[in-house]
């Protein structure tokens, strides 16, 4: 099914020489284009590092031979304007990617003064079996695929949900505490608990070299909370202090994103990585599904977890003072319960479940700066259709988010699934807009 | 001592080229938008770039596939944009402020991954983009495409140098037609359910009427952004028209202070100089080696970018939510 996605794409956007002509135009003319491709097995995009490229002049004298960098990008400086060609050696493609325009192959460029020209060539995976009917089989493994998405799903949503229900407040930075998570549990896997800090590097794991991802997880959850913790303490509380209205802390919570996303940019750079542990395993077949055993541990995590935060919420008094200040906050407050203690604790509660979804997601997908924000459209999702600010809705609309995706790569390309949803989420709110779980008062 | 090695010349010429350019009439033009979305009417559009990108797709399909006049691809840009804003508004207007903002950033990053999609390639020629659409535009343009057109160190090729113009007149007629309808009774509605949806639903007006006149023509504002943007850069790619774009816009309008009809231009071109100065600034720090490359390497001088934006947004949102030409009085901070 997967395969469906025959072809796909991409290409090159020297995204920056478009947004900012001017930092581009430095001086002397030059030609660059950034190659990349779609992984079919994951979907994702990649940058095809270390292909072959040759420039030549119109006289076809070689200019310059170079292959592109992490990032799939090349950028050759030239002599001067006039019309060059680009030629990029297909041989040196990632396996099983091809160009999707092999007659555009050398690709020739017109360069004008102080011009940095781009150019452009588009890959697209090699012919894969697509079609065929559907059976009974895929839809049950599409549809466990669903479950464990789903179950990731609603580990963040819970933490964004009560946020919502306590505070009012969108959060529009939840999908950098899923990042911020997944990063932090990738630093330790690959670095040790403290050999980034270079002093300790020659020490052996999991001090110097490596931790144990599972190690890694504990130590991210760690991470998570405190961040959580301390976007309340040192941003939020005063935001509230002050009497900031919540449509301004929701665009402080989009800045905080924006920097933060940014952040992991720098600090992890473009490419998408794996962990280091349990990366590549062979399924088990269960009878009419196939499960790698990470996902089994994985999903049973979570399901113990959200089992956890469901006693939790109903059976603890701390449980029970979040429901309540989610459901009422003034009555709440005026039965004596202390408001501000049950936000901070909920910011740290999101923040762990955030980050430990992060993992998850890491370890089934993969590690990368911007999941995020790909991931926080699919909670809101999840969020909405569940009941915007109720904890068990956000359970249940996140798993049937999560099925839905996935079992609707039946009948739509898989690079279209989370359109799917998104579409759904809009849908729901023209529908039944508090959600399934929701209250009609809260939306009006 | 260090410092000298920079040329600082060539910085404020990159400053003052970007200030008045392609760019800054692009995001001006997008929010004029905004600030009739969020200014005027208390509209929370996370999604502006969804607009801008219909309106560029809307354009460039009507010329690509339909072969239409360049007039009648205007319209279509505009057509596009305002079912866009019907698809968005019909569900969510009359729900809280906060579900507008989750429909329509979610909302503009399904029209970036449908417009980059295998599956609508025949249509939209996936990641590549348009490329070709931009012939009958070019051919009302008056300029020599190989000459330099502008003042001192100001110049742009005559292309772009249209472009440029164009952009900056549609600019103009967008805040003189905001300036007109914000003075009109029609306007005075929309202040009015800003400030009071209840009051004014009390006194008889449609207030989610109102509110979808105006998500519609803010986002046929941001549509005329698109359109401006892709004749200037000859080229619709949907990975442009990426999320964080929509927050340059809002900090452009928070600059120059919301619901204020100049805002936006203001706005633009001080955020077009405050960035090209920095990255400008920081690719010459970088080159020159006065800042290792094991702190940044060039290709990371162009995300300083999102941090000033992300930093600029919040802090100029909770101390200075006028910006810097705007009155208290005006904001429309609490429209839940």
């Amino acid at each position: 099914m997967r395969q469906l996605a025959t072809a796909v794409a991409l290409v090159v956007m020297v995204a920056l020489a478009v947004l900012l002509p001017g930092a581009a135009m430095a001086e002397g003319e030059s030609v660059t284009s950034t190659i990349r491709y779609d992984d079919p097995a994951s979907g994702e995009e990649r940058p095809a590092v270390g292909v072959a490229v040759t420039v030549r002049d119109s006289a076809g004298a070689v200019i310059a031979e170079t292959t592109t960098d992490d990032e799939g990008r090349f950028l050759v400086e030239l002599p001067g304007a006039g019309q060059y060609t680009v030629e990029l050696d297909p041989a040196t493609l990632p396996e099983g990617v091809v160009l999707r325009n092999p007659d555009r192959n050398p690709a020739t460029v017109n360069v004008q003064d102080a011009q940095a020209a781009r150019t452009i060539f588009a890959t697209s995976a090699g012919e894969g079996g697509g079609g065929g009917g559907v059976s009974g089989r895929q839809i049950a493994q599409l549809t466990w695929e669903g479950l464990k998405l789903g179950l990731f799903i609603a580990m963040m949503a819970i933490g964004l949900s009560l946020i919502f229900g306590t505070t009012g407040l969108v959060n529009f930075s939840h999908g950098e505490m899923i990042g911020w998570g997944m990063l932090i549990a990738y630093l330790f896997n690959f670095h040790g608990l403290a050999g980034f800090l270079g002093f300790m590097r020659d020490l052996p794991a999991p001090l110097g070299a490596g931790a144990n991802l599972i190690v890694a997880a504990a130590i991210a959850i760690v991470f998570g909370a405190a961040l959580g913790w301390g976007l309340d303490r040192f941003v939020f509380q005063p935001l509230r202090r002050r009497g900031i209205s919540l449509i301004a802390q929701m665009v402080v919570t989009i800045g905080l994103s924006l920097v933060l996303r940014y952040l992991y940019l720098f600090a992890f750079g473009g490419s998408p990585r794996f962990f280091k542990d349990y990366t590549a395993q062979a399924a088990i077949s269960l009878g009419i599904v196939e499960i790698t055993p990470k996902d089994i541990v994985a999903s049973l995590l979570a399901v113990a977890v959200l089992l956890g935060v469901g006693l939790f919420l109903i059976y603890t008094r701390m449980g029970k003072a979040m429901r309540a200040v989610a459901d009422n906050r003034d009555l709440a407050e005026s039965s004596g319960i202390d408001v501000q203690r049950v936000i901070r604790f909920v910011w740290t509660i999101g923040g762990g479940l955030a980050a430990l979804g992060g993992v998850l997601l890491g370890l089934s997908e993969q590690v990368a700066w911007n999941i995020g924000f790909r991931t926080l459209l699919l909670v809101f999702a999840g969020v909405v259709l569940g009941g915007l600010g109720t904890a068990f809705g956000a359970l249940v609309g996140s798993v049937l988010v999560g099925i839905g995706i996935q079992v609707s790569t039946v009948i739509i390309p898989p690079e279209l699934k989370n359109v799917g949803a998104l579409i759904v989420l809009i849908l729901v709110l023209i529908a039944r807009p508090q959600g399934i779980l929701g209250r009609k008062e809260r939306v009006g | 001592m260090l410092l000298a090695a920079i040329d600082w010349g060539f910085i404020f010429d990159q400053t003052l080229t970007q200030m008045v350019g392609l760019n800054a009439a692009v995001y001006a033009i997008a929010a004029i938008g905004l600030n009739v979305h969020f200014g005027y009417a208390g509209l929370l559009n996370f999604g502006q770039v969804g607009f801008v990108a219909v309106g560029a797709y809307g354009m460039g399909l009507s010329v690509t596939l339909w072969d239409l006049h360049p007039v009648l691809a205007v319209l279509g840009g505009v057509v596009f944009a305002a079912i866009f804003a019907l698809l968005l508004g019909i569900p969510t207007l009359r729900l809280r402020a906060d579900y507008l903002a989750i429909v329509t950033i979610a909302a503009a990053e399904i029209i970036r991954l449908m417009a980059r999609s295998t599956a609508l390639r025949t249509v939209t020629r996936g990641a590549e983009g348009l490329n070709e659409f931009v012939g009958p535009f070019r051919e009302y343009n008056p300029f020599d495409a190989s000459q330099s057109y502008g003042i001192g160190p100001v110049g742009y090729r005559g292309t772009e140098f249209f472009a440029i113009l164009i952009g900056w007149l549609v600019a103009l007629l967008a805040v003189l037609l905001v300036w007109t309808l914000m003075r009109s009774p029609w306007g005075r509605v929309v202040k009015a359910i800003r400030e009071n949806e209840d009051a004014a639903l009390a006194l008889g007006k449609n207030a989610y009427w109102y509110k979808l006149q105006a998500l519609i023509l803010g986002g046929i504002i941001g549509g005329f952004a698109g359109m401006v943007e892709a004749v200037g850069k000859a080229t619709v790619q949907p990975d442009f028209y990426v999320a964080p774009l929509t927050f340059f816009f809002w900090l452009v309008l928070i600059i120059g202070g919301v619901g204020k009809v100049w805002a936006p231009i203001i706005g633009s071109m001080i955020y077009w100089a405050l960035i090209t100065f920095v990255q400008n600034l920081g690719r010459q720090l970088v080159d020159q080696g006065i800042v290792p490359t094991s702190v940044m390497d060039p290709s990371q001088v162009d995300q300083i970018r999102f941090w000033i934006v992300g930093i600029a947004l919040a802090l100029l949102m909770v101390y200075r939510p006028q910006g810097i030409f705007g009155s208290r009085e005006e904001m429309a901070l609490d429209a839940r």
